[in-house]
């Protein structure tokens, strides 16, 4: 029965009108924006769906591990009410940074703590920053072979075969664990949570470490541990000039677009 | 610490020759080389490379190093990082540029964590700083919704993965000069973890989605397999591919490899054709380098409104029909 660690973050819906979006250029972030509510990254919410999917058929168990700040406990509780067994925040003002190395030496300090793995998942990018570093750095850090990113995972015998995801295809992979394997949405739909599950999370205790419990060196966390420096954060500017085409009718309005294609040069 | 120096590009190889986003990269390293006066290389790890070295020099590399290993036929992350560390030590770049493709994406965070130093991923920019002479990256991020410019000012080498299209190739020219060398694999076949044991390929007959100068895309509004086959003979009369946006290919509509994105394929056609689709800045992420973009779709607020260059406002099922007719006709 494989145990499991999925790593999933907390981020604003990368789904919200683009029209709603700001950023603080000073401050080189994204400004929280009105009615934009947080939810867990989507291709994480995948991660989990993933390992739910290897605990449907085999058995086993879920940790999952969230580093950030300002947490909503209903959106973070989701993998729990998903089916998973465990969440760990990983919260302290030592942690903070969007930079990779300092997020990936975080969570593998953390998932050395948790201790017994077999599968370590995480989505193939997190919509905020669509890094795409995190899980391959975890591996690193933990001297773990990584599959990224993955359309389907299964435990076969003793052996993971994962189909990785690739330009017009995918290839089918097999290893053995310990792995970390990056979930892509070809995956599929994550569950929804059953009232029960929803019930038995919301019940649920979940403890939060900080930086000392788990043992990680200062320097290489937040602005110490970084290696990239974002220089600017800015909208690139838009035109935004549409012509609409109309006519008497939808119909002539149509041919009234070829038409324009037509004078235009475009066909 | 060693003095890094130079720009190396980490090439791939496609149908045996060398792939369009190594030409690219080569295209782009050769500027900032030049930029920073230094040498520009390539290295190229397969097995059974033949002349391609020839051919990295006349599309503007100094230097090929070739890494020939049976091991490295294919793919696969141990070896490629266990080779690419190495080569990296022995030669030592200031730049190091890969793609991001399906070997891109997952070669260079784990390359960069094995040597500590950062990756921007899905570059669309770069550039050198005029003072600091280090290599600004630019890339989308939120989605596309905004810009970042990064850089990496305490590790060496600076690298980056870049997005197809966003460079451009030099013309090819066999009067370059260069050299090419050879480097040892020196691989320790333990070390490979993982085993490819299939490969399936779900190619899309017709116009290749990536390369087409026309493309027609579908979205969610379509709402069912059937739906997209009424695209079909448009694509057809105007020579296009079809793409669509991820809904449709999630749903089962159409394959994985049609979806256009910030996650799917990067098209750069003369005019793309959206129908029925919102416009969300993950899709545009995808198509923002089309030249001219037309959208149909029922909501005048749509986002897509805001790409286009003309569009209608109405429901696809009327102005599909008549829109394609219209193109038949003028196409003769
Ligand atoms: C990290 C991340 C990566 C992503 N990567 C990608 C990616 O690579 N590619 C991608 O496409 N998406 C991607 N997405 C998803 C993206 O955010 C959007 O959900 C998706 O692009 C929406 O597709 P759509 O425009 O077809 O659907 P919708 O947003 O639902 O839009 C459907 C549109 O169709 C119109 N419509 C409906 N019926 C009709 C009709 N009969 N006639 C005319 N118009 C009609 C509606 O007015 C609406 O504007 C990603 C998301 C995330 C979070
Ligand atoms: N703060 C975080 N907490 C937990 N998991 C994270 C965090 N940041 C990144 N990850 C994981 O790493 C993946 C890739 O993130 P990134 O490299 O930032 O795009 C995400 O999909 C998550 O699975």
């Amino acid at each position: 029965m494989p145990n499991m660690i999925v790593c999933v973050k907390q981020i604003a819906d990368p789904e919200a009108p683009p029209g709603s979006f700001k950023v603080d250029e000073a401050a080189k972030r994204a400004m929280p924006a009105a009615g934009v509510s947080q939810v867990v990254s989507p291709f994480d919410e995948q991660a989990v769906e993933a390992a739910l999917r290897i605990k449907d058929a085999h058995g086993g168990k879920i940790t999952v591990l969230s580093l950030g700040k300002d947490f909503v406990m209903d959106v973070i509780k989701k993998p729990l009410s998903m089916g998973a067994d465990e969440l760990i925040l990983l919260q302290d003002p030592a942690f903070e940074s969007d930079d990779s190395h300092a997020t990936a030496y975080a969570l593998a300090m953390a998932i050395k703590k948790v201790g017994e793995y077999d599968l370590v998942f995480c989505g193939r990018q997190a919509a905020d920053w669509d890094a795409g570093q995190v899980g391959s750095g975890i591996a690193e850090l933990l001297g773990i072979p990584s599959i990224t990113p993955a359309q389907k995972v299964e435990l076969v015998d003793s052996k993971i075969k994962v189909e990785r995801v690739v330009t017009d295809g995918y290839e089918v992979i097999e290893a053995s664990p310990p792995l970390l394997i990056t979930v892509s949405n070809e995956l599929g739909e994550p569950r929804y949570p059953k009232l029960k599950g929803i019930m038995a999370a919301a019940k649920k205790e979940v403890p939060t470490w900080n930086a000392q419990d788990i043992g990680a060196d200062p320097a290489k966390l937040g602005a110490a541990g970084a290696r990239a420096k974002v220089l600017k954060l800015f909208i690139p500017v838009k035109e935004g000039k549409c012509e609409i085409i109309e006519g008497e009718s939808l119909e002539e309005a149509a041919e009234n677009l070829a038409l324009k294609l037509r004078e235009t040069r475009l066909i | 610490m060693a003095e890094y120096k130079g720009v190396m590009v980490c090439g791939e190889i496609s149908d045996g020759k060398l792939a369009a986003s190594t030409l690219e990269l080569l295209g782009g390293g050769r500027g900032l080389a030049d930029n920073l006066g230094e040498e520009l290389s390539l290295v190229l790890l397969g097995s059974g490379l033949g002349d391609l070295g020839k051919e990295a020099i006349a599309f503007g590399a100094d230097k090929v190093y070739i890494v020939d290993d049976p091991l490295l036929k294919d793919y696969q992350t141990d070896a490629y990082v266990a080779v690419m560390e190495k080569v990296v030590k022995q030669v030592a770049p200031n730049i190091l540029l890969l793609g991001t493709t399906s070997m891109g994406r997952d070669l260079a965070p784990r390359l960069a964590f094995r040597l500590d130093t950062a990756v921007s991923m899905d570059c669309v920019a770069l550039d050198i700083d005029p003072d600091s002479k280090l290599l600004l990256q630019t890339r989308p991020v939120y989605g596309g919704n905004a810009k970042a410019v990064y850089v990496c000012e305490d590790t060496k080498p600076q690298m980056a993965a870049v997005r197809a299209k966003a460079l451009d190739p030099l013309e090819r020219d066999d009067a370059r000069k260069g050299e090419v060398s050879a480097i040892e694999a020196g691989l320790d076949p333990s070390i490979i973890r993982t085993k490819v044991v299939d490969t399936v390929k779900e190619e899309v007959a017709g116009v290749k989605l990536e390369d087409a100068d026309v493309v027609v895309t579908g979205g969610r509004g379509m709402g069912s397999t059937e739906a997209f086959q009424e695209l079909e003979p448009l694509a057809k009369a105007l020579g296009a591919a079809i793409g669509a946006t991820r809904p449709p290919c999630d749903n089962g509509w159409v394959p994985a490899s049609l979806q256009v994105g910030l996650t799917g394929k990067i098209v750069s056609p003369t005019l793309y054709i959206a129908v029925a689709l919102s416009g969300s800045s993950q899709h545009i992420a995808g198509c923002s380098g089309a030249k001219n973009i037309i959208a149909i779709n029922k909501d005048p607020e749509a986002n897509i409104f805001k790409e286009a260059r003309f569009g209608v406002v109405g429901d696809y099922k009327k102005v599909l029909p008549a829109f394609t007719a219209k193109v038949k006709e003028l196409l003769g």
